[in-house]
């Protein structure tokens, strides 16, 4: 541990600005090494003090509003959640997730999921539409348990990032769609999983998916997307064996 | 070539902006829609709020205790109609937030859970776990898209409204993205962008809350009111400011200075039950108190040097080891995981070093009970707006139910009026457009000879409000404050950026935010030096007193070439005429 406030920690980060770079490259920074600084701090240090036109999102710096997802030593993590004293004394790498497009920097583009969330149909699709007046859905305790994880997936993309299905077919639809779709099935207010289960099982990707668990491992929020997956694939297989089977007794 | 023009156009893809844009959606179903937010609508800082929403569920509970704790939180200076309307809309919005799929925390029976919260005297904050404004932002932003109607302009950045003929017509927006500068016409907008928090150096505020659309309105000519009001959260993680919810408080975790004592106790908050007494945590009392209340006892306790000394300033304790692991993991866990996180320790076996950091500005636009402001065709919602139904201090968990319920409530007064209204002037707008865009090249990106850092400036600003607009303060430090921010605005004149590029160009963004929190600071400072009472989170040591002769007003400032013009308006008081706050008493 460092203790001298000499202490430097070296980033090297990616750099790629279309408007200037014919290809990515990577600059190193030497910024000062604090025990309790993430690697976002050291990024807001670099774009405050040394270098502007260092280009990457984030927000709420707590770990919930999933916008500072990068690779961090070949890693997917929030940086917001990845302190420099693991790394240290090291030199830290800094990129862009990988798998998609870069738009400047270590922003990328995320168009792609956005699109995904409306194929899944990830919102509620009510069993029995219920007025106002009627009050709440009444959930046990027991029923909120059955969906809750797949509901805490912050969109942060790190699960598309290790994921080896995607990054060879993007247009697979991916841990996190899948997990929400999921998220929505399991809710005992709802009654979409058959439309849903319309977009995940057309998807070849799902069959791809070798339950490597890579998603579930990089996760900041331990929601289990590879579980998902592998429900939604048990589910699709089951429709498969029924729609075999005489009419009536599926 | 024609311009995107939408019949309302939302400003903010936050709570307010969603729950805006899916009320449309709704009850205006051949309406266009457009949502326009600086970051993806759920990276919004509705995000980040935690403990949970009011509203009346439960038996036991009346929408006329909900309306007394609120006002009596506000020290009288929340406007009681609006207030009443509040409290009224408040249940319905939570429920309909359910039948959206927001995973509230249940009972054993299956109804909804409510907790204990802060000033108000019966359990009535309904709760998902500790990540309440997580879960309604996601269960909001996955609704909405469910509407076709609603066009989304993800990461396009508002720098200014356009008003031709004396009506809001649309707004200047930069695409981050490519750089590009667009005019988006809207027969009326909305402005839901949130607080300000940023203006302050310590903060549970996320980077993006700038004042943005407070800064938008001022400078179109409509007043901010009372800007003076800044709630600061007693608990906050010292060097960060990330947020531990007031739900750990609720949940019966407490106060404790260096001797380990509930210094609490000494400030008018009601005797410290012990620890295993079914009556702990006691509702309207100790921990339980309103937030200003709170934030000012650490002031004072600091000053009898009974807090800790740490490396990021004074602190004291937040215990919840009573609680056990049990209760902790299962009702405040995102507690527990920031704790271990981001300051490695472990609450369920060490209490959490916590200090007083600005959360909540309870002023804002100036609007009336359906968000409507001066300017014809301009509403705002949520924290931006100043309603008012928070006064001089928000209730903890009144502010997400807000978003629902005033976010609806403009959403139809917006689209009745784009309804009645006729087409925005295309031509004319994008003429201004374009001049706005002439203004950002040649101010900004094209500029030379500037002297001055967006850093410099913005660490100049927050420390300038830090001294002159904290937790207590007075006329001289409050004058050397606005000296300092008018000087700040003069120098912002001289900024110099490197970055002149247009693709996802953030230094520019930066600057521009900068440029609101600059009007945002204005407002805030000006406005404080002028109430020479103290109310609620506004503290005035020269002025102890609270004077409702003079004061029981709310402060409007308005945007001049030189210092804001400070006005005043009554407070509507309907059946709670002013009285004193009691706190503590059985």
């Amino acid at each position: 541990m460092a203790s001298a406030s000499a202490a430097t920690q070296v980033l090297e980060v990616f750099r790629y600005s279309p408007e200037q770079d014919p290809e990515p490259h990577f600059q190193s920074y030497e910024v000062p090494f604090h025990d309790d600084w993430v690697v976002l701090d050291a990024l807001n240090h670099i774009k405050d003090r040394m270098d502007w036109s260092l280009t990457h999102r984030w927000s709420c710096r707590m770990g919930v509003c999933g916008s500072c997802g990068m690779m961090v030593n070949g890693e997917a993590k929030l940086t917001c959640a990845a302190f420099l004293r693991d790394y240290y004394p090291k030199p830290i790498r800094v990129e862009p997730l990988t798998g998609f497009p870069v738009l400047r920097d270590l922003v990328i583009n995320m168009d792609d999921f956005m699109e995904k969330l409306v194929q899944v149909k990830s919102w509620l699709i009510p069993k029995e539409p219920r007025e106002l007046s009627q009050g709440e859905y009444r959930q046990s305790p027991a029923e909120l348990a059955r969906y809750k994880q797949f509901s805490m997936c912050i969109n942060c993309m790190l699960c598309y990032a290790a994921c080896p299905v995607y990054a060879l077919h993007t247009d697979f639809i991916g841990p996190a769609a899948i997990a929400l779709a999921q998220r929505y099935n399991l809710d005992s207010r709802d009654a979409g999983e058959q439309q849903r289960a319309e977009a995940i099982q057309a998807d070849e990707g799902v069959w791809e998916c070798t339950f490597v668990g890579e998603c579930s491992k990089v996760c900041p929020k331990d929601v289990d997307p590879a579980g998902a997956i592998q429900q939604a694939k048990m589910a699709g297989a089951i429709d498969w064996y029924k729609a075999l089977l005489p009419r009536g007794k599926g | 070539m024609g311009i995107p023009v939408h019949d309302v156009l939302i400003v903010g893809g936050g709570g307010a902006g969603l729950r805006a844009a899916i009320a449309i959606g709704e009850e205006f179903p051949d309406l266009s829609i457009g949502v326009v937010s600086k970051v993806y609508p759920m990276r919004s800082h509705t995000v980040s709020a935690e403990g949970g929403a009011a509203g009346v569920i439960k038996p036991n509970d009346s929408l006329d205790d909900h309306c007394y704790d609120t006002i009596s939180g506000a020290d009288w200076l929340a406007d009681q109609d609006a207030v009443e309307a509040f409290v009224n809309e408040a249940p319905k919005e939570l429920i309909q937030l359910e039948h959206w799929g927001c995973p509230w925390s249940r009972e054993p029976d299956g109804s909804v859970a409510v907790r204990p919260f802060g000033g108000m005297k019966i359990r009535r904050t309904w709760f998902a776990a500790d990540k309440t404004g997580f879960h309604m932002l996601h269960a909001l932003f996955q609704t909405s898209l469910r509407y076709k109607p609603v066009v989304r302009y993800d990461e396009f950045f508002v720098t200014k409204l356009l008003v031709n003929d004396g009506r809001c017509q649309g707004v200047t927006a930069i695409e981050i993205r490519t750089g590009e500068v667009h005019a988006i016409g809207g027969k009326s907008v909305i402005l839901c962008t949130g607080g300000a928090g940023r203006i302050f150096p310590f903060t549970t505020n996320a980077a993006i809350k700038n004042g943005d659309g407070m800064a938008l309105a001022y400078r179109a000519g409509v007043p901010l009111k009372d800007m003076e009001f800044v709630q600061y959260h007693p608990t906050g993680l010292p060097g960060t400011g990330i947020l531990i919810t007031e739900a750990a408080r609720g949940e019966g975790g407490v106060l404790l200075n260096k001797d380990g004592y509930r210094y609490l106790q000494d400030y008018e908050l009601g005797e410290a039950l012990p620890l295993d007494s079914p009556d702990h945590p006691r509702l309207r009392a100790m921990e339980l108190g309103p937030r200003d209340r709170l934030s000012q006892a650490f002031v004072k306790e600091q000053e009898r040097g009974r807090t800790i000394q740490g490396k990021y300033g004074d602190y004291v304790h937040l215990d919840l080891r009573h609680l056990g692991q049990k209760k902790i993991d299962k009702q405040i866990p995102f507690v527990r995981d920031t704790a271990k996180n981001y300051i490695g320790i472990d609450p369920v076996y060490e209490p959490i070093p916590v200090r007083p950091v600005v959360h909540y500005m309870m002023g804002g636009v100036d609007t009336d009970i359906d968000g409507a402001t001066s300017l014809p065709g301009l509403f705002a919602a949520g924290e931006c707006a100043c309603v008012s139904i928070n006064g001089a201090n928000r209730l903890g968990s009144n502010s997400l139910t807000e978003l629902l319920v005033f976010g609806r409530r403009a959403a139809r007064v917006a689209a009745g009026f784009a309804i009645e209204n006729p087409a925005v002037d295309e031509d004319a707008i994008r003429k201004q457009a374009a001049e706005e865009e002439e203004r950002i090249r040649s101010c900004f990106l094209e500029r030379t000879g500037g002297s001055e850092t967006i850093a410099d400036i913005r660490t100049d600003l927050n420390t300038t409000l830090d001294k002159g607009a904290g937790i207590y303060r007075n006329e001289g430090a409050l004058k050397e404050t606005c000296a300092t921010v008018l000087e700040l605005k003069k120098r912002f004149g001289e900024i110099q950026l490197t970055d002149r590029t247009r693709t996802f160009n953030t230094e520019l963004q930066n600057a521009l935010e900068l440029e609101f929190m600059l009007d945002a600071g204005e407002a805030l400072a000006f406005s404080a030096v002028a109430r020479t009472e103290s109310r609620g989170s506004h503290q005035r040591t020269d002025h102890p007193e609270r004077n409702d002769e003079d004061f029981l007003k709310h402060s409007l400032a308005y945007r001049t070439d030189g210092e804001p013009r400070i006005d005043y308006k009554d407070v509507v008081i309907t059946r709670w005429p002013p009285g004193e706050r009691v706190y503590g008493k059985r």
